[in-house]
């Protein structure tokens, strides 16, 4: 068997060693490769920044945990730059584990680094069932879509609500997404209805269908999964664990653009060395 | 308790990884608790932030002084709910399965309903008037010049897509060109597709392997951390 031959007939298992090599090894010597953010996320953190002091900021949760690692640092970095300019978050979630996640993360930034105050300077609502009914209904009223908070306390008993009736007292929306309910119905129920200003950040698998609308100025800007995450950390000083995973990022890339390179030159070899075999036969 | 937690998800998470080399027990052990405890999770979710407290709550009465009490009109919803749950009856035992279409067709019309016309906009009038720009364009961020460009490839790159799925004539001569240019672009962003298909898997590898190191196995040996 020649190197063609063993190259076609691989066994699996060595590419997925390699992978997880240039994975870990990154991790642990990280390599400090320069992020350089692009118009599509410095758009959002310019909007966020010249929002007025005490803006109030829509956040939707609408992911499970088994996409935050791309999703959570990109929903902790908006939560982190909101609380650096003061603005006042309003957390809520399509997806029934976003409520939790939500919660951690608005504990573990708002609550534990800023100081913020629940129910004066932010405020989690919970998931709530319904996709885009639940959209649209907010969008005539925050009380009836929302009776009660993830804590069960009624929508007039909490100081920062008492000032929101629909998105008309909203200044800002941002969704963090991982598919449908997402990004596409905010935009369609929120964003063309209503007329209100939306950030979307998505995952990297659904980002080539969300750039229309970034394109079109429908999305002010729009984050497209760990790269638009550690953009985004870059921007508001506060590298976090998505700008630690852009080295093993980009040392995967490479490994995988050669995997691409050699498994195209093997097929083209073989592919010519099959058909000078059907010529030899032919003449013989 | 909070390490207890960390062992036990670094230990499903190489139970999962183990695939990777073969099937086996361990795969199938986490396999099928994340299934069931998955499907516990939302049932309960469900059930303590949607039905109870939408539906059985202001209907019988159960619930706090924040609803209305004895709201008539969810037994609309409550029957159409049952009437969806008739599916699992086996045609043995009665034959009312077909009831539950009655509550699909009512999903499938609101739904069509509520989505057509802010599809319609957003998706379509808007999308096209994105593309109906003028030439001397300087919205673009990097310069003048390059948001020209821009709008040339967009031009032909929307025309030739459209040309190419146009099926009414032969795709042969000049008209087979621009087909044939049309397959580029789409090529082009079948390419986008899999370059950020490709980066989200990794990320995920990558956000799995940043907990098994950062903390699982370097709180064990108590190594700093690299950054």
């Amino acid at each position: 068997m020649d190197l063609i031959e063993k190259l076609q007939y691989l066994d699996r298992r060595w590419i997925f060693l390699l992978i997880a090599l240039t994975v870990i090894l990154p991790l642990i010597i990280p390599l400090h490769l320069k992020i350089n953010p692009s118009p599509a996320v410095e758009s959002g953190y310019k909007f966020i920044d010249e929002l007025p002091e005490g803006s109030k900021v829509l956040i939707s949760y609408d992911f499970e945990p088994s996409v935050v690692p791309e999703l959570g640092p990109m929903g902790t970095s908006f939560i982190h730059h909101c609380c650096q300019r003061k603005h006042k978050i309003i957390g809520m979630a399509l997806w029934p584990a976003g409520q939790v996640l939500l919660e951690s993360a608005l504990n573990t930034v708002a609550r534990d680094v800023y100081n913020y105050r629940y129910g004066l300077d932010y405020v989690n609502l919970g998931f709530m069932a319904g996709n885009q009914v639940v959209i649209t209904s907010l969008g005539e009223s925050f009380r009836k879509t929302y009776p009660t908070d993830f804590y069960n306390t009624p929508l007039s008993k909490i100081p920062l609500m008492n000032g929101i009736t629909n998105y008309s007292n909203i200044d800002l929306i941002i969704d963090v997404s991982a598919g449908d309910p997402g990004i596409p119905y905010w935009v369609m129920y929120a964003g063309t209805a209503y007329g209100k200003k939306i950030i979307g950040g998505c995952t990297a698998v659904s980002a080539p269908q969300l750039y229309p609308y970034y394109s079109s100025g429908q999305l002010v800007s729009l984050l497209g999964g760990l790269k638009g995450a550690a953009e985004y950390e870059t921007l508001i000083g506060k590298p976090g664990p998505a700008s630690r995973g852009m080295d093993a990022q980009s040392v995967a890339h490479v490994l995988i653009i050669l995997f691409v390179i050699i498994g195209n030159i093997t097929f083209y070899l073989d592919k010519r060395r099959q058909k000078m075999r059907g010529k030899q036969a032919w003449k013989s | 308790m909070n390490t207890i937690g960390i062992w036990v998800a670094a230990l499903l998470t190489l139970c999962i990884f183990s695939f990777l080399y073969k099937d086996n027990p361990f795969y199938k052990f986490a396999e099928h608790l994340f299934v069931g405890v998955s499907a516990g999770y939302w049932l309960c979710l469900y059930y303590h932030q949607t039905i109870h407290p939408k539906l059985l709550a202001p209907l019988f009465g159960l619930g706090d002084d924040t609803w209305q009490m004895a709201n008539l009109v969810l037994i609309i919803p409550l029957a159409l709910s049952i009437m969806m749950l008739l599916r699992l009856v086996p045609k043995q035992w009665t034959d009312i399965a077909w009831l539950s279409r009655w509550p699909i067709a009512f999903m499938v019309g609101t739904g069509s309903g509520i989505f057509f016309m802010g599809y319609l906009r957003s998706n379509v009038i808007e999308q096209i008037q994105s593309t109906l720009v003028p030439l001397r364009y300087e919205g673009n961020t990097y310069s003048p010049e390059m948001g020209l460009l821009g709008i040339i490839i967009l031009i032909i790159g929307t025309f030739t897509g459209i040309v190419y799925f146009f099926f009414s004539k032969a795709h042969t001569g000049y008209f087979g060109v621009l087909a044939k240019i049309g397959i580029y672009f789409l090529m082009i962003s079948f390419g986008a597709s899999f370059g950020y298909t490709v980066m989200a898997r990794i990320s995920l590898l990558i956000g799995r392997m940043q907990f098994l190191l950062f903390d699982w196995i370097y709180p064990i040996f108590d190594i700093s951390l690299p950054f």
